[in-house]
Parts: structure tokens; sequence; C-alpha cells
């Protein structure tokens, strides 16, 4: 028996709604609070770092970032939703991460010994952070492979950085020098890949703050400036990433519809 | 296997949007949400330009990247193509909106939503012994609205469907074909060589 056509599919009215290109701020701070949490706990690790406040203000800025995007989804007492897919999507994947992060870390303020593997978790925290934009294959500007190292070595710039403002053990300060170098190496690469070639922007965000750190063993309070500048140009690339330089791809018109006499 | 795609002849479309009115009437959609939209494109040089009218919307993907993507398990792919949306398992993040290259995805009441290819019907279709995109009962708003019948419906893996027979006597191509995505509509753009 023919049951009568479904013809409205939709019974409840609805309030407006929009099309969404691209995220906003609120997911870029998961991105900029976060990838400085997960890199300060790595270099705590590495620097050996006797400060559990350290770990502490690490937990508390990814706790922020996830806090922020938490605030950008739209039904937000579904959030626990978000771990419902680790086969295929890094945010769920992230997600995972994130809750195996917080107990470690927190664990190796008491128990220091636990620190390394925080560290661990804290990569692949960083790590699912750049494949989260990796795999939006809408922008052009996300979906270049090259954007993973350059997030995560944004990411371990910053931790480096913020890591100077609990010691300024020479250790630290060769290694915040890497990491911006390496940072610079990745951006130089990308930039590549999505646009044209371009060193200048590098060089501003990298030059000071070598300087600046190398200036710091002659004066020690020069390290947390080099500190900040490295977090702060680290914030600006990744805000600039992930809400201004994401357009979407648009539409192209490979042929030209034939009509009418040839 | 079915795999249900849509077909537009670039030839016909002349741009009146009564497909875009007829999904926003049939779905309820509020408005500035356009499940099926229509571009107005200009090509060419002056003097030599033209102006191409390309309907446009979820692609309804073989390997779609909003699904991939999706944190919540609320993208999904059926057996015979179509791309759904669960209201009730999604968030809201968006996430598939940014990894969709087709820009067919709209926030309503906090959660994705996107063109159905008017599932409900094809699966009332399917379910009485019709042909979707021939029984009108069965085939997409869109499709049976276009005046200028240049929006098609039908099984791609059927060689004896309508579109079938349409993409084998016309030259062809999808969007973004480049990423992957493997789009379940097709334009045509000139008769078969």
């Amino acid at each position: 028996m023919r049951t009568n056509p479904p013809f409205a599919a939709l019974t409840t009215p609805l309030s407006g709604g929009r099309q969404q290109r691209h995220w906003d701020a609120r997911a870029a701070l998961n991105f900029m609070l976060g990838g400085a949490g997960s890199g300060l706990i790595v270099f705590a690790a590495i620097g050996e770092l006797d400060a559990p406040w350290a770990v502490a203000l690490a937990l508390m800025l990814i706790a922020g970032g996830l806090g922020a995007v938490w605030l950008e989804i739209g039904r937000k007492l579904r959030a626990l939703h978000v771990l419902f897919n680790p086969f295929t999507s890094w945010m769920t994947r992230e997600a995972f991460v994130a809750v195996l992060l917080f107990p470690l870390g927190l664990g190796s303020i008491f128990v220091p010994q636990a620190l390394p593997a925080a560290a661990v978790a804290a990569l692949a925290f960083l790590y699912c952070q750049a494949r989260i934009l990796r795999a939006a294959k809408g922008i052009p500007a996300w979906r270049a492979p090259e954007v993973v190292p350059l997030v995560v070595a944004t990411g371990l710039a910053e931790g480096a950085g913020l890591a100077l403002f609990f010691s300024q053990e020479t250790l630290l300060i060769v290694l915040l020098c890497l990491a911006v170098l390496l940072r610079a190496f990745a951006w130089v690469r990308y930039r590549a890949a999505v646009t044209v070639s371009n060193l200048l922007p590098a060089l501003y965000g990298t030059l000071p703050i070598v300087v600046i750190a190398l200036a710091s063993f002659y004066a020690r309070e020069a390290a947390m400036l080099a500190g900040i500048a490295a977090v702060a140009s680290g914030w600006w690339l990744k805000f600039s990433l992930v809400t201004r330089v994401a357009p979407a791809q648009g539409f192209t018109l490979p042929r030209v519809p034939v009509r009418g006499a040839r | 296997m079915t795999r249900w795609a849509m077909v537009a002849d670039l030839r016909r479309c002349v741009g009146c949007q009564t497909c875009t009115a007829s999904c926003m009437q049939k779905n309820a959609t509020p408005p500035g949400v356009q499940w099926r939209r229509v571009l107005d494109l200009e090509t060419g040089e002056y003097p030599d330009v033209k102006r191409v009218f390309m309907p446009v919307g979820c692609m309804h993907c073989d390997d779609p990247p909003c699904m991939t993507v999706c944190p919540s398990t609320a993208t999904r792919k059926r057996a015979d193509g179509i791309v759904t949306v669960d209201p009730d398992l999604c968030i809201g993040c968006a996430y598939c909106a940014v990894a969709c290259p087709y820009e067919a995805r709209y926030k309503i009441d906090g959660i994705a939503t996107k063109c159905t290819f008017c599932v409900e019907r094809i699966d009332y279709g399917t379910a009485n012994g019709l042909t979707p995109g021939i029984d009108p009962d069965a085939t997409p708003a869109c499709v049976n609205s276009c005046i200028a019948g240049a929006l098609h419906f039908g099984d791609a893996d059927d060689p004896e469907s309508n579109i079938s027979r349409l993409l084998a006597e016309n030259q062809h191509f999808r969007l973004h074909e480049e990423l992957g995505t493997g789009p379940g509509f097709y334009y045509l753009w000139d008769k078969a060589p």
C-alpha cells in the first residue's frame, strides 16, 4: 500500500541559519593555548624543570584552549559526542589525548617521574592539533602537508619560550634558539608550498628572538624577553593561520558550456 | 549496487533559481540557507565573455571529507552514496564546514545541515516501486522544479538509467576532482565527440 509522499521533511519551525566558511578566534585559541601548553610540558621534561607550576600553567593553558573551542560549538551540552569518532577524526583523537594528558600532567606535579610520559602525551596532543588543520580539505592554506611541521614547531617554540620563565638555564636558552630556527624552517617550507617562497617573515620572527636569547648570556633576564617574543610571534602566526588566511576553496569552471552554433 | 547522483546540464541552466526556491520550500530552510545554490559566473575577457550558471550544493562524495573529520559520527554515508547528517549527534563544531571544498554546509539551530538529495523522497519511492529521477514523488525537489530540464537525478551505477545515458552522450566534469573526493554531481558541458 502506498503512503503519502513526504513533501515536507521538517515540521518544526527553524530559527535563522548561516553558512560557516571558517573558524573564528575561539577555535584559534585552542591552537594558540593548546600548542603553547603542550610545548611547555615537553620542555619542562627536557629541561628537568623543578617547578610544578610549569606543568600546572601548561595544563591551565590547554584547558583554556579546550574551553574556548567548547564556546564555539553549536550544541555545548553534547560536547562529549566529540569522542565518538577516533577512527578517522583528528578532533576526536585530540580529545582522547587530552583525556590522557590531564591525569598524566597532574600526576607529574606530585610524582616527577611521570613527567616524561606527560611530555609524550603533550607531543601527541600537538600533533593531533596539526593534523586537524591538515584534514580540512576545503581550505587550501590548511590542507598542505607542510602545515603539520609548522604547527608542531610553533607549539614547541612557544613552549620553549614559556619554559624560560621558570628557569634561565643555558640548555633551555639554546633549545629556544633551536626551536625558533626549526619554526622558521617549517615556515619557509609551508610558505613555499601554499604560495610563493618568502624568507622575510621567517627572518622577522626568528632573528630578534635569537639575538635576544644570545644576549641573555650576559643578562639572564633577557631570556624571558626572548620567551615572550617566541610566544607572541607563535600565537600571532596561529591566530592568522586559523582565522585570517582560511578562505574556502571556492569554485572553478573547468569547461565552458558549448551552446548554440559551433 | 545503487549510486544516486545528480547531473546538471550547464548548457540548459538559465539561472532562474527555481531549484533554490523549491529546495527552501520543500525543506523549510530559513532565509539565508540555500542547500541548492546557483552560481552566476562570468568567463572570458571582453568582448568575448560568457555568462554561466552553475548549480552547486552537497556533492554527496564517494570519499566525503566532511564525514572523515566529523568527531561525532553525525555525518555518514549510506550504501547508495547519499551523505547524511544525524541532527541528534551533531555538536555544531563546523569542522565539516571547513573540510567541505564545496561550501555545502549551513548551520541551523547550532547544528550542521546540507542537501540531502531529498532522501526521504528517495526512500519513499524505492519502498513504493517508484524510480527516483523518473517519478516526481521519488525525485529531489530541485530536479522536479527545474524549468529548463537542466537538473537530472538517477542511479549512476545503472548503465540503463537516465543519468548514465546523459553521461555517455555528453562530455562532463566534476568539481575539484583533484582533491579525490569523488563527487556524485556531474556537469554536462558539450556533446560527446
